[in-house]
């Protein structure tokens, strides 16, 4: 306790510098939080997107598809498992046809994919309703992002061009019915969603899937011959990797701002030292062991880091609550860039993450506050209390 | 007394088929005017773009149906460029990224160095014999040359183009111009074929224009410089080592 006043009493003693530290050390602390808490939101509204619009509660892909390989899409088709049926007829699985095929808009050839999909499921966000439209030309749903980039809009009509699944060509025209907003850019940038029994027609590919989403209410997969089950562990991978790229490069920033804390914690150690070595003399020869000094020493620096715990506390409680709370816009060429990002970023700021920055800037900041003060243990008193350092 | 009305029969019959033979005679004259043992070719070709033209010097060393390399020579850009065929398989070398890549799948629908041709079209090389079924449907003079018109439906369903009309030149039996369609029937590409010239016997056309229908723009421009036939062609050009040399 004595340890704990006397390094209150000092810290406060020593005015501006203190302040100094402590601020410097409350940047630290939101700026952490923030970052962190910042792609916490973005993971956790990244699965969620991904779940709605994309994936489910898993997706089973036929055995000889692998979108990442598009050499693999023209033959990675097939009738859905009979493992699978029940769920399909139940609206507990969606199957999914996917196709390679060219587009026209205003004359210019574009590669696109042709997802099929039944136009009364529920299972993903996709508003699938419109394109069960019984018009002449393929009825066909895209993402805003795809509309901008095609300059097509609602009720526009564009030139399809595909292959079956015996290689011959063939060409019609598509009406867009209905421009969607989603923030999972997977199932916008480059894809045109169109009725299932019109693709199946146009591939010759009747009662043919590719994948097959299902529902995010099934908890056990079924195995399925000749389908490959997909979780989220494996779905999600690439999101997740994707973060952990971006907390990596905004780790930089903060340790940078923990390392200057540091530095100023670690000055302010090392001239309290020398300044105050008649008062460690006095202290050593009145009967305080040096360990004792040592620590009050640390206890001294390490209260920097709850004072500026403090502090943080004053203005980063209502920053980061205010942004919880109203999100963090992000700037319009996210949109684009092809990754599972919503317009704003919700921070998810959790006990564990302010404990445990809490408790990174305290090991830190002790650990700083203790090296300068080991210096102490080799003082000789009453060289100290003549003002030597020996 | 029956049988003279047949003989007139054959007889007239045997007069019009010295006229007219059948679609499928003609095809097999258009296949063997066109195919050759190996095939060494200059050309130049001419891309309408929307910002103005770009002509792609090549020249290319075809064996029979199934092989054929390609090698880029103007402009600077594209020099260098290689393109390999082995049967089905297609690879391109570009020196500025001193990458060898397999085009397949999505790649093969894509235009090649933006020309209304895609590598599929390049890639075609079966018979039309062996492909189609042949009708005669008519007949039109295409830049003072009678013509058959001919229609072409698959007859299988492995096909690229699943129904064509081809203009042939009744005398030279070779195609003037060809309409390629889609399986619904809807135009998809056109073929102008003009400076027909005769070559170590064979009618070898000089320029040929293709056009993507469904693209907006002039269409490409292919001019024949040169051809050789039945020139010895190294085994090792068609090897995807040679496309690094």
């Amino acid at each position: 306790m004595i340890a704990l006043k006397l390094a209150y009493r000092n810290l406060k003693g020593a005015g501006l510098r203190t302040w100094l530290n402590v601020i410097v050390l409350s940047f630290a602390y939101v700026i952490i939080i923030f970052n962190q808490g910042f792609l916490d939101g973005w993971s956790r509204q990244a699965r969620e997107d991904m779940i709605d619009w994309e994936i489910g509660g898993g997706v089973y892909w036929n055995a000889a598809y692998d979108p990442y390989d598009i050499f693999t899409i023209q033959d990675g088709h097939g009738l859905p498992p009979s493992a699978l049926q029940g769920l399909i007829e139940d609206n507990l699985a969606e199957p999914v046809l996917v196709a390679q095929a060219a587009i026209y808009p205003e004359g210019r050839v574009q590669s696109i994919l042709l997802n099929g999909i039944d136009p009364g499921q529920t299972i993903l966000k996709l508003p699938t309703a419109p394109l069960a439209a019984d018009i002449d030309e393929i009825p066909v749903l895209i993402g805003t992002r795809m509309a901008k980039r095609t300059g097509l809009q609602e009720g526009d009509f564009v030139t399809v061009r595909w292959r079956d699944v015996n290689d011959t060509f063939d060409a019609t025209e598509a009406k867009v019915v209905k421009i969607m907003k989603t923030n999972d850019a997977n199932v916008d940038i480059g894809q045109l969603w169109v009725p299932m029994n019109r693709l199946q027609t146009m591939m010759s590919a009747r009662g043919e899937a590719t994948t097959i989403i299902l529902s995010p209410e099934i908890t056990d997969p079924p195995a399925a011959v000749g389908w490959e089950f997909k979780d989220y562990n494996f779905l999600l991978k690439e999101v997740r990797a994707l973060i952990k790229t971006k907390s990596i490069g905004g780790s930089t920033m903060f340790i940078l701002l923990l390392f200057l804390a540091g530095l100023a914690i670690f000055d302010s150690q090392m001239l309290a030292v020398f300044k105050r070595r008649k008062e460690i003399g006095t202290l050593i020869a009145l009967g305080m062991t040096r360990t004792r000094v040592v620590r009050i020493f640390t206890v001294e620096g390490a209260m920097h880091g709850i004072l500026a715990a403090l502090v943080a506390a004053v203005y980063g409680i209502p920053l980061l609550g205010m942004l919880a709370k109203s999100g963090w816009a992000m700037p319009e060429v996210a949109d684009t860039m092809g990754i599972v990002i919503a317009e704003k970023i919700f921070p998810l700021f959790s006990i564990g993450l302010i404990a445990g920055t809490t408790a990174v800037v305290m090991i830190t900041v002790t650990i700083v506050s203790y090296i300068p003060a080991r210096k102490i243990a080799q003082l000789n008193p009453t060289e100290a209390i003549k003002g030597k350092i020996s | 007394m029956k049988w003279i009305p047949c003989i007139v029969l054959l007889l007239a019959g045997g007069g019009l088929f010295a006229q007219q033979p059948t679609a499928d005679y003609i095809l097999q004259k258009i296949d063997d005017n066109q195919n050759a043992d190996s095939r060494i070719i200059s050309s130049r070709m001419i891309i309408h773009g929307r910002r103005g033209s770009r002509t792609i010097e090549s020249k290319s060393w075809i064996e029979g149906d199934e092989k054929s390399f390609t090698e880029y020579l103007a402009p600077a850009r594209e020099k260098g460029t290689k393109m390999l065929k082995l049967g089905d398989d297609l690879w391109t070398y570009s020196p500025s990224t001193d990458r060898i890549i397999r085009i397949s799948g999505h790649m093969l629908r894509q235009s090649v160095m933006g020309s209304d041709l895609s590598y599929e079209d390049m890639m075609e090389d079966h018979s039309l014999v062996e492909m189609y079924k042949a009708t005669i449907i008519g007949s039109e003079r295409i830049d003072d040359r009678d013509c058959w018109i001919i229609e072409l439906t698959a007859k299988n369903e492995e096909v690229a183009y699943y129904a064509r009309k081809i203009w042939v030149d009744r005398e030279r039996y070779n195609i003037l111009r060809e309409d390629r369609f889609g399986k619904s029937g809807r135009l998809l590409k056109t073929t102008t074929v003009s400076d027909v010239r005769m070559q170590d016997g064979r009618w070898v056309a000089g320029r040929i224009v293709f056009k993507d229908v469904l693209k907006n723009g002039e269409g490409t421009e292919f001019l024949v410089d040169s051809v050789e036939f039945n020139r010895d062609i190294p085994a090792y050009l068609f090897s995807k080592a040679a496309l690094k040399k």
